[in-house]
């Protein structure tokens, strides 16, 4: 199911019900081809989505990493060496020079979209 | 402004540390950063060359990515050498034909190996220790090969020779010098180290001049000696020193030292002075630098000066510290004693073949340099003496003898001056420390960050560590033992609270004690806590956002991303009726099986989704959850004792297989191991576990605090001639005691070391009940012991979390594409990044399997 609003890259994809999300962990999601980590955090009243393909490990581990905060900054850590990544801008805590991408979400009728880019836009 | 052109020839560690270092100053934004990296690599941790063998991964060794190269818009040609420097038209030229202008040229060449002109030496099986490459080809060659030889019992030949005995092969050190090491080590120092070495089983030949490299009669190669004499081997690996790699700078024209070496400044200008050189290739005041931490010195100083600063560089201190083969050696200074004057005081001790001697000066009064073989203890201590001068204590012996109470003592973190320089790769000083301090930054971490201290080659972290809690210490600040940012308590004052006010979650404690949304410290922390107390499932809707990664798929995460499934198997026994059924579960799942480090068997391989399936096998087949996965009591290991070994004494696979179900499951600070033996040989290694059990003729003696592992620490002898019933008594209360009272992640034998009154107040407690809390020890024991539940069987119950957390994507039924695996001696293994991008790997039929 797809929906597409006004502009032209803004293509939404429906992921999964709201009710599918782990509160306080995460999920992974195949959009596209691609692996989105989804997070969902109650205490923030927010849902993020991430790349779930950690640079680290070279594998696909970061839906499966606990969240928390480092300093007020939401974050996941990889389950395999433990770095943190921001859930707000996928940059990493220990190693400013990686981050992993992020995805728009939206809550939308008890379901969850992503905005994916389209192919080749994101570097 | 059009920016100016900056070239750096060399993407080898000084080269690369050069870049990242200039990104973050302002000079960054005047410069076009172009770089030639001949290597097919980007740069990589030489200093850790030898890491390679431990996972063969070129990888793990890497320094930087591509993407940090971009992200600062540095232009990289990898697999390009400069071949020629053309000063008049300023133009680097490239093997590819690329030409690049430059304005400042930066020349970080670093060294080639030396091999001697050996008639034979450039035959097949020849090879230097350099790069990936070359340690690719030895790995390689040895595989075919029974015997190696280095060439160089310098640091280097040992390393290598340290690399051949760990493939396999029967090692050999050829040295010309009469000893080891000869540029460090004195002559006792040279003979002790070649003692211990000889221990291991190298062979160790000095005096030895190659003369000539022959074709083997016995095996590939026959090295011929001026003495005469002769040595057969499969291959040789040349170490015989370093040469400054400083043709390109030759060809330019550059003013080179009469030995070779590209000569610099103080600022590390060459002859030219838009041409700078840095790392190995540079000389500097007539000398060369075989190591990582001054030619970081020059990038930095090279940095500085295009910043329009006037930095120099002064030289660096090329004491080591190290460990060859296991065995410590430290040099410090001038550790030959050649200064006007010098004195020493040599401590040798040939029944433990340690090896110490101090050059101190004319007044005794301070420390020129140091030699150590064999304990190396002293190493840091004596470097803060001589870096800074520091006065001697007296007698200045009293820093190498053996340490008699009280003496001997490290030299405190007051001691050292503002000056001190604590980090070397970074060139931080105590006093920038002191300062940070001063302006409010007292966290270890963010000390770290700020400065970049111990970031390196890690060698400075204790003393760092030492250095902080000091200056804490003397503010008056405390040295937090705080768990995390968000709970202001140790492991302890949370247990307790749980404990006192009947705490059941996770949220409820956040709130009552603690601030923001937790992290993957103290969620899994407290998650323990709640286990050992409560008991309750830990994947209940309450728990299992708190557990690690294991706890919460119940499997052991791989490198890959999928798990291991390590089944129960009490006391190590099997029946061979259950041998057959987990191998037609790994046979039915395609996994990996090897037999553990704890007496049982480990399938490795298993996808996220095959986890309920492969349990459900087992289950049914007999096996209960082993809980490897979990800071839990994992394994007791047992020999076959009196049942059928001719010494034993006591049954002791039967008491294994007893406390094994007793204890099964129970979640603790950190995981707990136990053994029992059968008698007093001691085939279970019970003295190496948390807990030890040893029969005597009599009963069982009791061992407590025993670690393997990182540190490894024989466990205490507790109580002996126990009966079966007491010794489960004591086994109870100590277990209790130990969950309640440790910190996090500490094991059994470092809370030992950290409880106040040692082992005889542990046995005042146990045993004599001082704290009059026995009772409720062994009460909290009984009611784990009585609440224990598989919990495979228990979330095989349960359709919402299996169809919940067992599923790779909660969209699909897809697997992930990224898990491919390659055959290796008949089993399967995970695919390498490279042979990922190869070989599509041994396609796995998941409906088969699932
Ligand atoms: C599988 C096994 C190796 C093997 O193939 O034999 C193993 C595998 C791991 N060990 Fe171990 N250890 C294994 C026996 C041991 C032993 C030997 C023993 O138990 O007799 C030791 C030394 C004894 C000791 O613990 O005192 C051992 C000392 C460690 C340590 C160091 C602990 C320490 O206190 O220094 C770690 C790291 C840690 O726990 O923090 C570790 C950590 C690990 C981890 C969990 C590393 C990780 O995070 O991935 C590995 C899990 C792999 C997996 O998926 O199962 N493993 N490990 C062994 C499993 C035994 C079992 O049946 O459960
Ligand atoms: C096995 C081993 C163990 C070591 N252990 C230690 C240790 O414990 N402690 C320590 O301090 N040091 C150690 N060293 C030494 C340390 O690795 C070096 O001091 C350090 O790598 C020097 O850095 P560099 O950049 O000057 O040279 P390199 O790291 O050698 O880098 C030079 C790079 O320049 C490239 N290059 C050369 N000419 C050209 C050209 N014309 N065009 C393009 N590229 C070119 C080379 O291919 C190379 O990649 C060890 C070295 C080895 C081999
Ligand atoms: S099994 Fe243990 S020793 Fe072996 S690699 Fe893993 S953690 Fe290290
Ligand atoms: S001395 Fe190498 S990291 Fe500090």
């Amino acid at each position: 199911m797809t929906e597409t609003t006004a502009s032209r890259t803004e293509t939404w994809v429906d992921v999964c019900g709201v009710d599918d999300l782990e509160p306080d962990a995460g999920v992974c999601a195949l959009v596209a081809g691609r692996q989105i980590a989804i997070f969902h955090i109650p205490g923030l009243k927010a849902v993020f989505a991430l790349g779930n393909y950690d640079p680290f490990s070279h594998a696909n581990v970061l839906s499966r990493g606990l969240t928390g905060d480092i300093g007020g900054e939401p974050v996941v850590a990889s389950p395999v060496y433990k770095q943190h990544f921001s859930l707000r801008t996928g940059r990493c805590m220990e190693d400013e020079h990686l981050s992993v991408p992020t995805y728009p979400v939206r809550i939308h009728d008890g379901r969850v979209l992503i905005q994916i880019p389209e192919q080749g836009e994101d570097a | 402004m059009q920016r100016k052109k900056l070239v750096i020839i060399g993407n080898g560690m000084v080269g690369h540390n050069f870049i990242e270092t200039l990104v973050q100053t302002e000079a960054a934004g005047k410069f076009e950063i172009i770089t030639f990296c001949e290597e097919p690599r980007l740069a990589y941790d030489r200093v850790h060359l030898t890491a390679y063998f431990e996972t063969r991964n070129p990888d793990d060794l890497a320094l930087t990515t591509g993407e940090f190269y971009r992200q600062h818009g540095v232009t990289v040609h990898v697999g390009d050498k400069a071949v020629e420097i053309d000063r008049g038209r300023k133009v680097v030229r490239s093997q590819k034909g690329i030409e690049v202008p430059y304005d400042i040229l930066v020349l970080a060449t670093g060294s080639f190996p030396f091999v001697p002109p050996i008639p034979g030496h450039d035959k097949e099986n020849c090879f230097v220790y350099r790069t990936i490459e070359d340690l690719e080809a030895i790995t390689r060659a040895a595989a075919e090969s029974r015997i190696g030889a280095v060439v160089g019992g310098g640091l280097l030949g040992l390393e290598a020779a340290k690399a051949l005995k760990d493939l396999g092969l029967e090692t050999h050190v050829v040295e010309f010098a009469p000893r080891l090491m000869a540029v460090q080590l004195d002559e006792d120092g040279g003979a002790m180290l070649q003692r211990k070495i000889e221990d291991l089983g190298v062979g160790v030949h000095t005096n030895k001049n190659t003369q000539n490299i022959a074709d083997g009669k016995f095996q590939r190669l026959k090295m011929e000696f001026a003495d005469g004499e002769t040595l057969e081997t499969d291959m040789i690996v040349f170490s015989a020193g370093i040469r400054p790699r400083d043709e390109l700078a030759r060809q330019a024209g550059l003013e080179i030292g009469p030995r070779g070496g590209i000569v610099i400044d103080d600022h590390c200008r060459t002859s030219d002075p838009d041409i700078f050189a840095i790392g190995e290739c540079a000389l500097w005041n007539g000398q060369i630098f075989g190591l990582v931490a001054p030619g970081y010195q020059m990038a930095r100083v090279a940095v500085e000066v295009l910043n329009g600063q006037d930095a120099r560089f002064t030289g660096a201190d090329m004491s080591t510290k190290l460990k060859l083969m296991g065995v410590e050696v430290g040099t410090i200074g001038d550790s030959h004693g050649r200064t006007q004057g010098a004195q020493s005081y040599v401590y040798k001790n040939e029944h433990d073949e340690i090896y110490k001697r101090l050059i101190v000066s004319e007044d005794g009064k301070h420390l020129h340099g140091a030699v150590l073989v064999g304990d190396s203890g002293a190493y840091d201590t004596l470097l803060q003496y001589y870096l800074n001068g520091i006065e001697l204590p007296q007698p200045p012996d009293s820093l190498i003898l053996p340490s008699v109470e009280g003496a001997g003592a490290g030299l405190g973190p007051d001691a050292l001056p503002d000056t001190a320089t604590i980090c070397s790769c970074h060139n931080v000083t105590k006093g920038q420390i002191v300062q940070l301090i001063d302006n409010g930054v007292v966290a270890l971490s963010d000390i770290k960050a700020e400065t970049k201290a111990s970031t390196g080659c890690g060698g400075c972290a204790a003393l760092l560590k030492s250095v902080v809690d000091n200056e804490l210490e003397k503010r008056g600040l405390e040295v937090k033992k705080d768990i995390c940012e968000h709970f202001p308590y140790s492991r302890q004052e949370l247990y307790h609270l749980i404990r006192v006010e009947q705490i059941r979650t996770f949220d409820e404690l956040l709130e009552k004690h603690g601030r923001g949304l937790g992290c993957d410290i103290c969620k899994p922390a407290v998650g323990s806590i709640l286990a050992s107390y409560w008991n309750d499932y830990v994947l209940s809707d309450k728990y299992f956002k708190l557990q690690d990664t294991n706890d919460f798929r119940l499997a052991n995460l791989q490198k890959d991303g999928t798990y291991s499934v390590v089944p129960r198997v009490p006391g190590g026994e099997i029946t061979p009726g259950q041998l057959i059924a987990i191998g037609e579960v790994a046979k039915k799942y395609h996994l990996y099986t090897k037999i553990t480090g704890g007496q049982r068997i480990d399938l490795f391989g298993a996808r996220l989704e095959q986890l309920p399936h492969i349990w459900k096998d087992l289950i049914d087949a007999g096996f209960e959850s082993g809980h490897a996965y979990a800071k839990a009591v994992r394994t007791v290991k047992s020999c076959v004792g009196s049942t059928w070994c001719r010494y034993g004494v006591q049954d002791s696979v039967g008491m294994a297989i007893h406390l094994e179900h007793r204890y099964k499951g129970i979640r603790a600070p950190h995981k707990i191991k136990l053994a029992v033996s059968g008698c007093t040989r001691e085939c279970a290694e019970a003295q190496c576990k948390d807990i030890g059990v040893i029969a005597t003729e009599k009963g069982w003696n009791l061992y407590l605090c025993g670690n393997g592992g990182m540190k490894p620490r024989h466990a205490d002898l507790f109580a002996t001639d126990l009966d079966d019933e007491t010794l489960i008594k004591y086994i109870d209360r100590f277990m209790a005691f130990y969950i309640r009272t440790a910190d996090r992640l500490q094991r059994t034998a470092t809370w030992l070391e950290n409880l106040e009154g040692g082992l005889d107040y542990l046995r005042e407690v146990i045993i004599d009940d001082k704290l009059g809390i026995c009772d409720e020890l062994e009460q909290q024991i009984r009611h784990l012991v009585e609440t224990y539940e598989c919990e495979w069987k228990k979330t095989l119950e349960n359709e919402e979390i299996l169809k919940k957390r067992f599923r790779f994507f909660v969209n699909s039924d897809k697997s992930d594409d990224n898990v491919i695996f390659i055959e290796e001696r008949g089993q399967i293994r995970p695919a390498t990044e490279e042979e990922k991008k190869q070989f599509k790997g041994i396609p796995i039929d998941l409906e088969e399997a699932s």
